[in-house]
């Protein structure tokens, strides 16, 4: 591998593939894809269904390797680690923003906040501490003992991503994360990414509404598994921030 | 892999979030553990209890009667002349024999004033008071001379005095009917055999015959109880010209083996029982096992989210199996205070000793541990190798 020099990208697919086979089906979802991403970005994946965004997402977020190809994580070749290695890459380099399901039910908000610093082994004193320091982030530190049933779809995903924040992660990752929620609420909760990234996060959104990634930076339009388009023009720019 | 203690909350919070669930799961566990404790708890005491009631006789008394040993119910009644003073006599001459007394004994009524007893009456030998170590809480044991004499004296126990005297205040030198005789009383006794009397006034006075109903034999070591056992047997054999010891018609009873023969008897119906409530307690395990794999499924959403997060393969595994082993050893704590508690009230009901070993209660723990990880494992394991995406994924 070559040495890693200041300007090498946060995030590097190197002619990533992914086949699934369901018996003697096979299904080539991702057919090479290149892309960097660099740090302090804010990217919006978008193209039609099944085109292969969620596919991108897990490789991305550690959840899964490719078939084939390279992914550079902070410059590491991290396409071929075992599951305890990708394990460790998810809880210390990526927050994951889900579209639902995102917090553990009949837990409060703040165990859920937790999670994944427990996983980290941090004392419970310093868990709860940096808890509380993301929940006031996102506003929402007076629901800190709530059940996380008892609180709004719009303060869920806030709550997922203090979560998302706690391990001060490389790179946020949502998949959908505005999916289930009415246009105003979507757009309290972009403008949220908007602000994190302007404090510097690496925010990967997964979308397939134009409005929802006219708040990123840069877009990268995804066809049939190959990317179309590395910084995609949306066609109507309904929303400006 | 994350804190032990951190595990332990974590499956705790779980457990409460669905209580009627956890109880009912528990079960099983509770119901199998209480009973074993139960079974063994009260198998123990009934043989303490046995055990106590046979030393008080003397652990090293052997007791010599005539007859065949019994072989079955209903056997082995009736009488038989075929112990004599003699035979009694020539048993003391062995070695290790601290003391011999014959005995005859037979049923008799009991008069005073109005009030009337029928009871077995034992006529003893001088060394009787030793060989039985009586305790006297009034009065004494008969003079040397007065068992040979014929002397109308009397000795009676405590429940004999209350139920015929009416009162256990002082009746030394009072007078009572022995089958319509007049008898002094020289002692009470605490325990053992309701009356006594001399040798020579049972043999002559009341019963009229000259063979013996049983002869006592004390032992001067515990440890010297077989072999003078069969030192006797050799001897009463060769005395009544027997060649089969099969054939003899007498028989002994040495406490000690007794004691052997009740421990064995009850230990065997203890492990058999405990047999069945171990059933139970399997049946219990698979209970567990299968809510366990019900949860799994229930929360298959939860552990993905948990993966995405970073949770390792073992953090899931740890996890799972830490709730089930809360669960069971939490079922385990519960049974134990249940049957301690059964056995409470059932051992003062059968009235023998409440003894809760500690060994049934570590057993139990074992037990419930054991079942815990072995019916947990399976459940945990398959949570552990979730695949993240697919588990996300699960409706
Ligand atoms: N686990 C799987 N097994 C087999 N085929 C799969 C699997 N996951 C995805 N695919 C296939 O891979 C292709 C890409 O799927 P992917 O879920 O990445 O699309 P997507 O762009 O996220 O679509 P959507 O917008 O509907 O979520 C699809 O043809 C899909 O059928
Ligand atoms: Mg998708």
């Amino acid at each position: 591998m070559k040495k890693q020099k200041a300007s090498f990208p946060l995030i590097r697919f190197q002619q990533i593939t992914k086949t699934y086979v369901t018996g003697p089906v096979k299904c080539q979802a991702l057919k090479g894809i290149d892309f960097d991403i660099r740090k302090g970005e804010f990217i919006a994946i978008i193209g039609h269904s099944g085109s292969g965004k969620s596919t991108i997402m897990n490789i991305l977020g550690a959840l899964d390797s490719p078939t084939s190809g390279q992914y550079f994580l902070n410059g590491k070749n991290i396409s071929h680690y075992n599951e305890d290695e990708l394990a460790d890459i998810r809880n210390q380099k990526i927050g994951f923003v889900f579209q639902s399901f995102n917090l553990l039910p009949r837990t409060t908000v703040i165990k859920n906040i937790e999670r994944p610093m427990l996983y980290a082994h941090f004392s419970p004193e310093k868990r709860t501490k940096r808890a509380l320091e993301v929940l006031r982030a996102v506003g929402l530190e007076d629901k800190a003992h709530n059940l996380s049933n008892y609180i709004s779809g719009g303060q869920i995903q806030r709550v997922a991503i203090a979560r998302a924040l706690s391990m001060n992660p490389s790179i946020i990752l949502a998949d959908e994360p505005t999916g289930n929620l009415d246009t105003k609420t979507a757009h309290e909760i972009m403008t949220f990414f908007t602000k994190l990234n302007k404090q510097g996060s690496t925010i990967i959104v997964i979308t397939h509404e134009d409005d929802i990634a006219s708040f990123a930076t840069r877009v990268i339009k995804i066809t049939d598994g190959l990317v179309e388009s590395q910084n995609y023009k949306l066609q109507t720019a309904t929303f400006i921030k | 892999m994350i804190d032990i203690k951190e595990l332990i909350i974590l499956s705790l919070d779980q457990l409460k979030g669905s209580l009627v669930r956890t109880a009912l799961t528990m079960l099983g566990i509770v119901i199998g553990i209480a009973s074993v404790i139960t079974i063994i708890s009260l198998g123990e005491g009934s043989t303490k209890s046995i055990v106590d009631q046979i030393s008080t006789f003397g652990t090293n008394v052997i007791t010599i009667s005539p007859g065949q040993a019994r072989r079955g119910p209903g056997d082995g009644g009736g009488t038989f002349d075929t112990l004599t003073k003699a035979d009694s006599r020539a048993i003391l001459t062995l070695s290790n024999i601290e003391a011999v007394s014959a005995i005859v004994s037979g049923q008799s009524t009991l008069v005073n004033g109005s009030q009337s007893v029928s009871s077995s009456v034992t006529g003893v030998e001088g060394t009787y008071a030793l060989i039985q170590s009586l305790k006297f809480s009034q009065g004494d044991f008969f003079a040397d001379s007065q068992i040979d004499n014929l002397a109308r004296i009397v000795i009676l126990n405590n429940d004999l005095v209350t139920e015929l005297l009416g009162e256990s205040a002082s009746v030394v030198g009072e007078k009572i009917r022995l089958n319509g005789k007049t008898f002094k009383i020289v002692g009470v006794i605490e325990g053992g055999s309701s009356v006594l009397v001399p040798f020579s006034t049972a043999q002559k006075i009341l019963f009229g015959h000259d063979y013996l109903n049983s002869i006592s034999v004390r032992v001067i070591d515990n440890s010297l109880m077989e072999q003078t056992s069969t030192d006797i047997e050799n001897l009463l054999l060769s005395r009544h010209q027997i060649s089969n010891a099969d054939n003899a018609d007498f028989n002994l009873r040495n406490p000690l083996e007794m004691i052997n023969t009740v421990s064995s008897m009850t230990g065997t119906l203890t492990t058999v029982l405990s047999g069945i409530a171990a059933i139970s307690l399997l049946v219990g395990g698979i209970g567990i096992m299968n809510i366990m794999l019900v949860t799994v499924t229930e929360r298959t959403r939860d552990i993905g989210l948990l993966k995405a997060i970073g949770a390792k393969a073992k953090d899931i595994l740890a996890q799972f199996l830490i709730e089930s082993l809360v669960l069971t050893l939490a079922g385990g704590l519960i049974g134990v205070i249940l049957g301690a508690t059964l056995t409470y009230f059932a051992s003062s009901a059968m009235s023998i000793p409440f003894i809760i070993s500690f060994k049934s209660v570590f057993l139990a723990v074992a037990v419930s541990a054991s079942v815990g990880i072995l019916f947990g494992w399976y459940p945990a394991k398959k949570a552990s190798i979730l695949n993240p995406i697919d588990a996300l994924r699960y409706e």
